[in-house]
Formats: C-alpha cells, structure tokens, sequence
C-alpha cells in the first residue's frame, strides 16, 4: 500500500520536473506576455468536436471595471498543435520556437486563466516552477553538505570542538525558523537581480536548514565511530578527513536519504513563503510563491479563484514528497511500522 | 522539582546571550547603520545625525557597541523604531500578546481534537475511520499554511459566515461585551484552523501509533484479563504511558508553532509579532527586526523550558536532577 503510494507520489514529480524542464515548448504565451483586453480571463477549457477538432470559445469582456467575460459558444478558435511561437531555448541552449499547443490568431488559450497584467497562468506556473521545484533540490544538497560535515567532525573529534558547534546548532535552532529568516532577509538588500535573489535565498533557507540535521549525524557518528572498521581505517593510517567523509558518512546515508527527501518541502515552502511576501523572486519572474501574493487582496480572491491554482500545484509537489519520503523510510527500516 | 526548573533558567542565560550575539552581528551585516536612512532625508541636518549617532554609540568599537546594546536589552530597551517613531519596546509587547493569543488558542484546538482522534484511530485499527482520518492528516500535514488560509478566506469571503481577516469587527466597540468577546472569537476561527491543521494531523498520527505501541503490550493484556472495562483500559492504562511521545514532540514543535503564526498573521492580517516582523523587514527598520527577532526567541525558549517540565511531570521514569 505504501509502496505504490510511494510511486505514485514519484510519478507526480517526474511530471512535475519534466514539465517545468520543458516550460518552453508546453507553453502557449511567454510567461511575462501582457494580454491587455484579457486581465483575469477565466480558464478556457479545450473542447472537441467531430467537424472542428479541437478548439476553445471566444470570450467577450463584458464589464471592464470587474473584469467580467461572457463566454460565446459560436465564436471557436481551433487548437494548433506544434506550431510556430515565442522563441525560447530547450535546456537553456537550443533555440526553438514550435510549441505543443496554441491557439488561432484572436483566441485566447488560457488553461488556467490569467493574472491581473492578462499573463497566462498556465505558463507561469511551468516557469515559476522552475525557481519552486529546483530551489528545494539546490538547498537540501547545500545544507544536507553542510550538515553531514559539521555534524560528522562534531561527533567524530568531540571534546572542545564538539562542544563549540553544538552551541551554534543550538543557538540558530532557538530562534522560530521563520524569524530568523525574515531577520536575515532584512540584511539583504531588498531590490535584487533575479539570479541574486535565487542564490540568496537558497543561501538563507540553506543556513536555516543545516543545524537540527548536523545534530542527529553528531549522534549517530558518536556511535558509528565506535566500530571496528573505523579502528582498522585508523590503524592503516587514513586521515580524519578521509575517515569521516569515506567511511562514517555513507554509513548514515539510510537516514539522511529519507530526511533529505522529508525536507525539501521545507525549502519549497520557504521559498513560495518568502516570495508571497514580496521577499523572494521578484515580478515579473515567476515563482508559485509570488503567483499567490495576487490573492492577497480579497476582491480578487473571490472573483478570480483561478489565482489560488499556484497554491494547489505547491501543496501537489509537497504531498508527492512527503508520499515519496514516507515509502523510501519503509523501505529502508522496515522495523517502522 | 524546582531545582530543576532553577537549572533549566540558568541554563538558558548562555543561550540567550548566543541569540543576542547573533542577532547583533546580523544588524552589522546590513549595509550602513540605523541612522543611514535618516541621513538621507535632506530635511535633517548632519549635525543631528552625528549627535545620534555618538548619542547610540554608534561611534565606537564593535564590542562596546554590543555591550551598550545587550545592557539596554536587559532592562527591556530594544532601541526606537523609526518607522513607528516609538520605542520598540512598546510596539512589540502588544504584538507578542496577540501572538500569544493565537497561539494559545491553536495549541488548545491541536490537544482536545488530536487525543480523541488519536485514541478512536488505535482502538478501530483499520476501519473506515481510522482510514478517513489517515488520509485527512495526510492532506493536513502536507498543505502549505499560507495557502490553506487563503482557501478559508475565499470561503469566507464567498459565504460571509466568517470575518477575512483583522482581530476585531470596525463596529466592535458598540458590540458590548459578551457580543465582543464573540467578535474576537469569530476573528479567531480562520487563524485556529489554518495554525493547529498541521500539528494537529501530526499528533493524532503519533498518538495512534504510540497508542497501537501500548495497547500490545502485556501489562494491557492483565488489565483486561482482571475484568477492567474497556474505558478505564483505554483512559487509564494504555493513554498516560502512550501520551509521552507527544509531551517530547510539544517541544519540537514549538518553533514550526511560532514560524507559521507568523505566516498566518500576515495572511489573516492578525496584529501579532510575525506581522510588525514583516513590515519591519520591509521598511529595513532594524531596532525592531531585532527586538522582534529577540522577542520571538524568548517566547520559544520559554516555550522549550515548559515544555520539558510538562514531560517531567508527566512521565515520571524521566530523573530530572540528572
């Protein structure tokens, strides 16, 4: 039960990732395109027919001031299929400009409706999930380093050193994780280029997330360095450095693995927390994060609920981690349970 | 007993100052000082700036600096806010109790409904319910906060039942006092909700298992065998041994507790710590980032120290004078 859970919740991501790898060619609009008669246009479901193939409604804005649409059931705009568009790189490299689905001149192709500016959701979804989905990978693989080496020099030296870090550890872990970084945040200067504001925040989320984890390594070295292969690596001469990293650290790979995949969804909330506040990515770049902040205002809450759809794709990827996490522990202690 | 408790606050002196420490060397990595921003507002003359800024200390060593500041921080003067023109002292005592208050009232909501759930799940081991519940704290435990609270306020927004954000009604004041106290309530609802779901789904998974983890054991077993009822079994036997892991978990959790008060006072737009954090960053007024910063330890360390007395207390194998 818990291993098909476990795939399934695979299976979500690699789509995910796939998709947002691939957020050019899926994308009708360029993500930061105004469509100025289109600000909050409702999604337009693809229809069939036999005689037309598929296509999607004309909509008539009806009420400019509260952004209403009338949907027209005779004006229909024929879906293309890998037609010509914006131009975009595959893989950041390779130009190309053909798209998997867009719609005929004067249609709208809005799957999931558009934003206040008329900017196709849909598509700042797949490229905002670029920042989202990737920034959770980058962080853990910083402070999952930085916990490992910490925690693993801790346990393994002791005494003065031990005592020094520790101290750290437990001074960060005493502060409510959000305030420190906002106090962190408050350093850093507000207005900065969108790389920037990636690796700072990956840098914040990471610094935040290496104490608690270099604790638990510090303990379980405690013990593995008690071992007897630690004593014949020791008696052959092997350094400390070499002795920690090759022959204690893979030791504590079962449980680093499982907490490393339980707490990415930290760092994707951290991040989409962060630029809901207007501290993270900045417009127009997308981030899910900084999607939900629309949704701030009420009015537009509860006449557009299509805003709130970034907020679901987050809660998809943190559920698939969290069913993925969950199977992999299983697997890898089957005594739980 | 007390002994311990005296020792748990001794200990955190050493702490308290680390955090201090901390939160001074982030103030001095900001660019510039307190003072930066006034000077660049033309209408102040620099000769006040200089005045302020030997009047701070401004003008000395690092060291002395943290001192002058850390001595203010000890009789509770965290310095001026120049955003809010008041002492930050007074903007964040306020804060802190509202902050409470929702805390408070999440950490009561988590408690009375996670026991029952946890219990019922253990005892009706892989019946409909217990399988409704596992899927239902599934969802809790994997929902971002902000997002569910943004959920609610459409909801409420939609039907009008509840308020959509804010502590009080702007009629509150002709509401009298059982009908204000009312009005508090209903603002508490969405924030309650959106602030215990997490925690909540947590603790009834654990109770479940630390429960299933009693219910097995022999000592259940002669209970039952001596023609105890089922209820005292349950309530009396098995929940006072199951009920430990919960106590210890309480206090890991008081800083997810903390961090996602604030995110839901933003979102609810609750007038608490988290909130006055927020436009502190964003007006870069440091005194009261820090103070915030500052306060909001304390409360968890605080938070941390009642947290290990309620295990003492309730799990006696635990030996504090240890």
């Amino acid at each position: 039960m818990k291993h098909r859970l476990g795939r399934v919740g695979f299976t979500v991501l690699l789509v995910l990732y796939t998709a947002v790898l691939f957020a050019g060619f899926l994308s009708p609009y360029h993500p930061a395109e105004h469509h100025r008669r289109a600000a909050y246009h409702p999604p337009t479901p693809i229809k069939f027919s036999l005689a037309q193939g598929f296509y999607v409604n004309g909509y008539e804005l009806t009420d400019v001031a509260f952004k209403r649409y009338k949907l027209l059931q005779q004006q229909r705009y024929k879906v293309k299929f890998l037609a010509k568009g914006f131009s975009y790189r595959i893989f950041g490299v390779i130009p190309a400009e053909r798209h998997f689905i867009q719609t005929a001149q004067g249609g709208h192709l809005f799957l999931f409706g558009s934003d206040h500016f008329g900017r196709d959701v849909f598509a700042r979804i797949l490229y905002g999930g670029r920042v989202s989905l990737s920034i959770g990978l980058i962080g853990v693989a910083i402070s999952f380093s930085l916990g490992l080496f910490v925690g693993g020099i801790s346990g393994y030296f002791g005494g003065r050193v031990d005592d020094i870090l520790m101290r750290l550890c437990e001074v960060i872990m005493s502060v409510p994780g959000f305030y420190l970084l906002l106090a962190l945040r408050a350093v850093i200067p507000l207005q900065l280029s969108s790389t920037q504001t990636y690796l700072a925040l990956v840098g914040l989320l990471s610094f935040i997330g290496w104490p608690g984890l270099a604790r638990v390594i510090r303990g379980q070295v405690l013990s593995i360095r008690e071992r007897d292969f630690v004593a014949a690596a020791k008696a052959i001469g092997a350094s400390p450095v070499r002795i920690i990293v090759r022959h204690i650290i893979p030791n504590t790979f079962s449980y680093t693995i499982v907490a490393a995949t339980l707490s990415i969804p930290g760092y994707i909330l951290g991040e989409s927390g962060l630029s809901f506040l207007g501290l993270g990515i900045q417009e127009p770049d997308a981030s899910w994060g900084n999607m939900l902040s629309a949704a701030m205002s009420i009015h537009a809450l509860s006449s557009f609920f299509w805003i709130l759809v970034p907020g679901l794709f987050i809660f998809i990827a943190i559920m698939s981690f969290n069913l993925l996490g969950d199977a992999i522990r299983d697997v890898t202690d089957p005594r739980i349970n | 007993m007390w002994l311990y408790i005296v020792k748990r606050l001794l200990q955190m002196i050493p702490l308290i100052i680390g955090i201090t420490l901390v939160s001074f060397l982030i103030m001095q990595l900001a660019p510039g000082d307190f003072l930066s921003q006034m000077a660049m507002n033309p209408q102040i003359p620099p000769e006040i700036i200089e005045d302020l800024r030997s009047e701070y200390g401004l003008d000395q060593p690092l060291l002395v600096q943290y001192f002058k500041w850390l001595w203010g921080v000890i009789r509770l003067d965290f310095g001026y806010s120049f955003s809010y023109r008041a002492p930050v002292v007074h903007l964040v005592g306020t804060r802190v109790l509202n902050t409470l208050i929702l805390s408070l009232a999440a950490l009561l909501v988590t408690w009375v409904f996670s026991i029952p759930m946890g219990i019922y799940c253990a005892v009706h081991r892989g019946k409909l319910g217990d399988q409704v519940f596992s899927v239902l704290a599934f969802l809790g435990m994997s929902i971002p906060g902000f997002f569910f609270a943004l959920l609610l306020i459409y909801f409420a927004a939609r039907t009008g039942w509840l308020p959509t954000g804010g502590m009080i009604s702007p009629a509150h004041a002709e509401l009298g006092f059982f009908g204000g106290i009312w009005d508090y309530l209903r603002h508490l609802i969405i924030p309650t909700i959106v602030l215990s779901t997490s925690a909540l789904a947590y603790y009834q998974r654990i109770l479940r298992g630390s429960m299933l983890e009693v219910l097995g054991q022999q000592y259940i077993t002669t209970a039952r065998a001596k023609g105890l009822p089922e209820r005292v079994v349950v309530y009396k036997h098995a929940l006072r041994n199951a009920i430990n892991p919960l106590v210890t978990i309480f206090g890991y959790e008081l800083s997810a507790l903390l961090s996602g008060a604030a995110l839901v006072e933003i979102i609810c737009s609750w007038p608490g710590l988290g909130r006055l954090m927020l436009d502190a960053v964003l007006s870069q007024d440091l005194y009261l980032v820090m103070g915030g910063f500052v306060m909001s330890s304390v409360l968890l360390i605080i938070g941390n120290l009642v947290a290990d007395v309620l295990l003492v207390v309730v799990d006696p194998r635990i030996r504090y004078h240890q």
